[in-house]
């Protein structure tokens, strides 16, 4: 599902939209899983939603990542629901809204993070 | 119901230095003594997590050659999984004995990954990974940290959960923390955290570990030396492999498998007697509390601290043992509890026993309803 992964180094969250019944699913998948449908297109997110809920990862499962660091379930406006990370300071609780942020990965791809509204 | 346990056993527990097919092999002519059978009775077998093809690698191991296998893999609901599996083989007439079979050795082997396994084809290694969840952890924690949200909890009745086992594992010499002593909240509160709010103590164990049980007919069942344990109903529900899939967190799996277990028993919550519950972590055990509907939603840090049911009689993943999966064993506790054989930590009187096991990151649920034979 190149697209996704190339939409990101414009700076542009894509959800899969299907054409058929308007589901909005993440990630992206060969068919809708709101109606079966396989013609499915993109709509680019607002990048603005609420923590779901969140963890604070205090050891390290592979050297790429330093803990401490937040892993977040964020619901996005648009409905569907992203595993990230949330970066920047704040004291964070569920419900917290949040906005889209960038983290850039070695080959210019840009994984998309949340920080606090 | 006309299927029945008739033979129940545990392998070596703990830090055993054995290979996974010693384990098995412990568990297996363990369960097979307890029986009163031998392997050339044995015409149906289950097993996982041994290899890509487990219950064919077993087969061969014991030298069998059986009529029915299911390798289900289901992580530690599996084993849930193949008792409805086998009671359906075996009423179906396709075979007639069935041995359930598990072992692993990932505390000698130090086979854990704090990261999971993952698979670099799959969406959650594509769009997950990169976030540095640790698997399974990180997704209970997420689940933990909504359950303290959404009802007011505190990090004191997860706590409350890992204080249970403990008192259970003092009464059971086999547990892995049997000598530890009493835990206190306060222990738990203050051990190191791993992923917030879920600290070292409150995850399950990792040792080494191995179970087996036999299931027959009932008929022929009444005719072994041990009494029979009948399979009174049993409930499935697969839900997510993502991270990101459930949409509610605090709405798992074991709501619809419960549910499905006991409609096919003809009983509810209230007759259950005592109950085995996997607890890879404490918010495992309160989500399936309320889940099964053993309390409502919010309400399981209370009844964990009335002690209102007896559940996790052996000390649990938290306090006795947790191979990797752990749903083998639930089984082999309901089993001797139905039987009575449990000395210090045996639950008067009980008639009714479930146990329900939990796959991956709340990904794959299954109840089973066993009863003694009236």
């Amino acid at each position: 599902m190149t697209p996704w992964w190339e939409a990101t180094r414009e700076g542009r969250l894509l959800l899969q939209r299907c054409e058929g019944c308007g589901h909005l699913q993440h990630y992206p998948r060969a068919l809708c899983t709101g109606c079966g449908g396989t013609d499915l297109g993109w709509q680019e997110s607002a990048g603005r939603g609420a923590v779901d809920s969140f963890t604070v990862v205090h050891r390290s499962p592979s050297p790429e990542h330093a803990p401490p660091y937040v892993v977040a379930r964020v619901r996005l406006d648009e409905g569907p629901i992203l595993l990230t990370n949330l970066v920047g300071d704040a004291d964070w609780h569920c419900d917290q809204r949040v906005r889209l942020a960038w983290r850039t990965l070695d080959d210019g791809r840009r994984l998309p993070v949340f920080e606090q509204e | 119901m006309s299927v029945a346990v008739v033979g129940a056993a545990e392998s070596e527990l703990g830090v055993t230095g054995k290979t996974i097919m010693e384990l098995q092999t412990q568990a297996i002519t363990g369960a097979l003594a307890d029986a009163g059978l031998s392997l050339a009775d044995v015409d149906g077998l289950a097993t996982a997590g041994v290899s890509r093809f487990s219950a064919t690698q077993v087969a061969d191991y014991l030298g069998i050659r059986p009529a029915w296998t299911d390798s289900t893999f289901a992580g530690g609901s599996a084993f849930e999984m193949y008792v409805a599996r086998a009671a359906q083989a075996i009423e179906a007439g396709q075979c007639t004995t069935v041995l359930i079979s598990y072992g692993s050795n990932q505390r000698s082997a130090r086979s854990r990954s704090l990261a999971g396994v993952l698979e670099p084809h799959t969406p959650e290694t594509e769009f997950e990974s990169p976030y540095g969840p640790l698997y399974p952890i990180s997704y209970y924690a997420m689940a933990a940290q909504r359950y303290l949200h959404a009802h007011g909890a505190k990090r004191e009745d997860l706590a409350e959960v890992a204080v249970a086992a403990r008192e259970w594992a003092l009464l059971n010499p086999r547990a892995y923390r049997y000598e530890a002593g009493p835990l206190t909240v306060d222990d738990v509160l203050a051990s190191p955290m791993v992923s917030s709010p879920l600290t070292v103590a409150d995850c399950c164990l990792v040792t080494d570990g191995g179970g087996a049980i036999i299931l027959t007919s009932l008929e022929r069942a009444r005719d072994l030396r041990r009494p029979p344990v009948v399979v009174l109903g049993y409930g499935e529900a697969t839900t997510n492999t993502g991270m990101a899939s459930a949409g509610d967190l605090l709405e798992p799996g074991s709501i619809m498998s419960g549910r499905r277990a006991y409609a096919m028993a003809g009983l509810g919550p209230q007759d259950v007697d005592v109950a085995q519950l996997y607890d890879s972590f404490t918010i495992t055990v309160l989500l399936t509390l309320e889940g099964l509907g053993f309390c409502g939603p919010g309400e399981a840090g209370d009844f964990v601290r009335r002690r209102a049911l007896p559940y996790n009689t052996n000390g649990g993943g938290l306090s006795y043992c947790h191979p990797g999966m752990y749903g083998l064993l639930l089984l082999v506790e309901a089993v001797r509890q139905l039987r009575g054989e449990c000395g210090p930590r045996q639950v008067d009187g009980a008639q009714v026993a479930l146990a329900h096991g939990t796959g991956g990151i709340l990904s794959t649920h299954a109840t089973v309803l066993l009863g003694v034979d009236r």
